[in-house]
C-alpha cells in the first residue's frame, strides 16, 4: 500500500510539474509582449522596466522558468499588479467560497443518488426502477449552467423563494444562498450517482454473502441496507474525486449566474480587467486541486480494495 | 461499400428499434435538419433589429417572443444550432482522429513513447476543462476557432485513452501476428487492420461527447468569451436573457431549451447506439 501511494503521489507529482511547465510555457508563447499585456497600452516605459525586471523577463527562458518554480515552493505566485497585493492572497481568500459550495453540492446530490439508485436496484425492473433510469439520463443531460440560470429564473426571479444573489451572511444566511447554485450543479450528479450506485448494487446483490445473509433470515431491508449497500457505494467516492475537475468548472457558472463570490468570478472578472498573474494563479491552484483529489480518489480506492493497486 | 452500407444500416435499424434511441435520432435529426437549412427556415433575419417590436412576450409573429434589439428569438435560436454544430462537430472530430493516431501509436509502439504520451494525457486531463478553457481565451482572446481549439484539446485524452486499450487488446490477437509474421509493416497493420476495430467504440465515444462540447461553447458565448456578438450563438442567448431576466423570461428559456434538448438526443442517440455497436461497453460504464 505505501508502495502504491508512493508510486501515485509521484505520478500526480510529476503530472503537476508537466502541467506547470506547460502553463508558463503557454504564457510566453502568447504573440506580443507580455508586460504590455499586463499594463496595458498607456502604461510608461519606466514602469513596463520595472515589470519586465521584476517578472525576470530579460532572462534566458529556462532561467525563467527555474525562478517561476523557485517562487511556487515558496508559495508565491506573483504580485497583483492592479493592488500591489500576492496573488497567493487573493486567490486564497476566495477558493473557501467555491469548496463550501463544491461540498454542498455533492453532499445533497450524493445523498438523493444513492437512496434512488439503491431503491431502484432492490426493485429491478419495475416502473420505478424505470422512471429512475429515465429521470437519471434526463438530469446526467442537463448542462449545470443551464440548470443554473433556468432556476434563477423560477425560484429566485418569479416565485422569489431563494435570494438571486451573493453569498449570505450568518449561518442561515449562507445556507439559504447556497440552496440554488448547490441544487444547479448537483443536479446532474443525481443521476449518474444513482445509475452507477445501482449498476453496483446489482453486482453486489449476487454475491455469495448476501445469499448467505438471506439464508440467516435476515430481513430484506437490513440485507440491502446494511450489507450490500455499504459495499456498493464504493465507486461513488472514485468518481466524486475524479468528478473534481467538473464540480470545480460547474462552480464557475454557478457563481456567475449567481453572482457570489468565489475561484471562478474571480477568475472572470480578472479576464474582463485582463488581470494575467491572477487567471493564471487560479488555473494554477485549481488545477493542482484537481490533481490531488484524483489521486486521493485512486488511493482510497487501492485501500479499500487491494486488487486496484496491482492493476495498470 | 455494399457490405459496409448494410451494416450501417442494420446499425440505424437496431437504435430506433430502442424507444430511447428512437427519441435521440428524431432530436439529433431535426437539429441537424434545422443547422443546414436554418437560412431557408427562420421567419426573420437573426441578426436584423426592430427596436419598435423589442422584448415582447411570445405571439404567432414571434414565435419565442423579441430581444432588447427587436430581434427575434426563434430565428436566432434556429440559427444557433448551426453555430453549436460548427463548434462540435470539427471539434470532436478532430479530437478522435489526433487521439485515435495518438493512441494507436501508443498502444502498438516501444514502451517508453507509450509512457509519454500518457503523461501527456493525463497532464491534458487534468486541467478542469473550463479553467483550461478560460486560461486559453485570456491569453488568445475569443473566437469560434479558440473554442474549437480548446474542446479539441481537452477531449484528446479521452480518445487516445480508449484507442490505446483497444489497441493493446488487439495487438496480441491471432489475426494481426499472422499479418506480422508475413512482413506486414506498422502502417499497414494499424491502418487496414486495427482501425476497422477501434473506429466503432470511438465514434459512440464521439457522438457521447457532442453535448459535452456544445454545453461548452454555450457555456463559453454566456460568459462572453465565446462567439463574438451579434453571431447567434445559444450561450449568446442566455447571456442576454441573464441580464434582461427580471424583463423577460423567454431569452433564458428560448437559449435553455435547445441546449437541454441538444443534450438529450445525443445522449439518448449515443447510449442506444453503444449498445447496438458493442454491448460489452455497457457493462464497462
Amino acid at each position: 500500500m505505501l508502495l502504491y501511494a508512493t508510486r501515485r503521489f509521484g505520478l500526480a507529482l510529476l503530472i503537476l510539474i508537466v502541467a506547470v511547465t506547460v502553463m508558463f510555457l503557454m504564457i510566453r508563447a502568447v504573440p506580443g509582449d507580455p508586460v504590455q499585456i499586463m499594463l496595458g497600452p498607456r502604461a510608461t516605459p519606466e514602469l513596463q522596466a520595472r515589470l519586465t525586471a521584476e517578472l525576470a523577463l530579460d532572462q534566458p527562458i529556462w532561467k525563467q522558468l527555474l525562478i517561476f518554480y523557485g517562487n511556487l515552493m515558496q508559495g508565491d505566485l506573483g504580485i497583483d499588479v492592479f493592488s500591489g497585493r500576492s496573488v497567493t492572497e487573493i486567490v486564497f481568500q476566495q477558493l473557501p467560497h467555491t469548496l463550501w459550495l463544491i461540498l454542498g453540492s455533492i453532499t445533497w446530490s450524493a445523498a438523493l443518488g444513492i437512496a434512488l439508485g439503491a431503491y431502484a436496484a432492490a426493485h429491478p425492473n419495475t416502473v420505478i426502477d424505470r422512471v429512475t433510469a429515465a429521470i437519471s439520463v434526463s438530469f446526467v443531460a442537463a448542462p449545470a449552467f443551464v440548470v443554473a440560470l433556468l432556476s434563477l429564473l423560477i425560484f429566485a426571479v418569479n416565485l422569489q423563494w431563494f435570494p438571486a444573489i451573493g453569498a449570505g451572511e450568518g449561518f442561515w444566511g449562507r445556507l439559504n444562498h447556497l440552496v440554488l447554485p448547490a441544487f444547479a450543479i448537483g443536479l446532474s450528479w443525481v443521476g449518474y450517482i444513482a445509475r452507477l450506485v445501482r449498476a453496483s448494487m446489482l453486482e453486489v446483490m449476487g454475491e455469495s454473502h448476501i445469499r448467505t445473509a438471506r439464508a440467516f433470515g435476515i430481513n430484506e431491508r437490513r440485507v440491502v441496507m446494511v450489507y450490500a449497500l455499504r459495499i456498493a457505494i464504493l465507486p461513488v467516492v472514485t468518481v466524486i474525486g475524479v468528478g473534481m475537475g467538473f464540480l470545480l468548472s460547474s462552480a464557475v457558472f454557478a457563481e456567475i449566474v449567481f453572482a457570489r463570490p468565489g475561484l471562478g468570478k474571480l477568475v472572470i472578472d480578472s479576464i474582463t480587467t485582463r488581470n494575467y498573474p491572477i487567471v493564471m494563479g487560479s488555473v494554477l491552484i485549481s488545477t493542482g486541486l484537481f490533481v490531488v483529489s484524483t489521486a486521493l480518489a485512486d488511493l482510497i480506492n487501492a485501500w479499500l480494495d487491494p486488487r486496484a493497486r496491482t492493476a495498470k | 461499400m455494399a457490405k459496409s452500407r448494410s451494416e450501417l444500416g442494420q446499425i440505424i435499424h437496431g437504435v430506433a428499434r430502442d424507444p430511447l434511441g428512437l427519441m435521440g435520432l428524431i432530436i439529433v435529426g431535426t437539429i441537424v435538419f434545422c443547422a443546414i437549412f436554418a437560412y431557408w427556415i427562420v421567419p426573420f433575419d437573426p441578426v436584423g433589429m426592430n427596436i419598435k417590436s423589442r422584448l415582447q412576450g411570445p405571439s404567432w409573429t414571434h414565435l419565442l417572443g423579441t430581444d432588447q434589439l427587436g430581434r427575434d428569438t426563434f430565428s436566432r435560436v434556429i440559427a444557433g444550432g448551426q453555430v453549436a454544430l460548427q463548434v462540435a462537430l470539427p471539434a470532436v472530430f478532430g479530437a478522435m482522429a489526433i487521439g485515435l493516431t495518438l493512441g494507436m501509436i501508443a498502444g502498438y509502439g516501444p514502451k517508453w513513447l507509450d509512457n509519454l504520451l500518457m503523461l501527456l494525457f493525463d497532464t491534458i486531463r487534468s486541467f478542469p476543462t473550463v479553467m483550461f478553457a478560460l486560461a486559453v481565451v485570456a491569453l488568445v482572446g475569443p473566437s469560434l476557432q479558440t473554442v474549437v481549439f480548446v474542446v479539441m484539446a481537452t477531449s484528446i485524452p479521452t480518445y487516445g485513452r480508449v484507442a490505446r486499450t483497444q489497441t493493446l487488446t488487439l495487438r496480441n490477437s491471432e489475426f494481426i501476428l499472422a499479418e506480422r509474421s508475413m512482413g506486414a509493416s506498422m502502417t499497414r497493420i494499424l491502418g487496414v487492420h486495427m482501425l476497422p476495430n477501434i473506429v466503432g467504440v470511438l465514434a459512440v465515444l464521439a457522438a457521447m461527447d457532442i453535448p459535452t462540447v456544445i454545453a461548452l461553447e454555450a457555456g463559453l458565448s454566456f460568459l462572453g468569451l465565446g462567439v463574438k456578438p451579434p453571431t447567434p450563438s445559444w450561450g449568446a442567448l442566455l447571456k442576454d436573457g441573464y441580464s434582461l431576466i427580471r424583463q423577460t423570461p423567454w431569452l433564458v428559456v428560448g437559449g435553455g431549451l435547445p441546449i437541454i434538448l441538444a443534450t438529450l438526443g445525443f445522449t439518448f442517440l449515443g447510449e442506444s447506439l453503444r449498445d447496438v455497436v458493442d454491448p460489452k461497453l455497457r457493462k464497462q460504464r
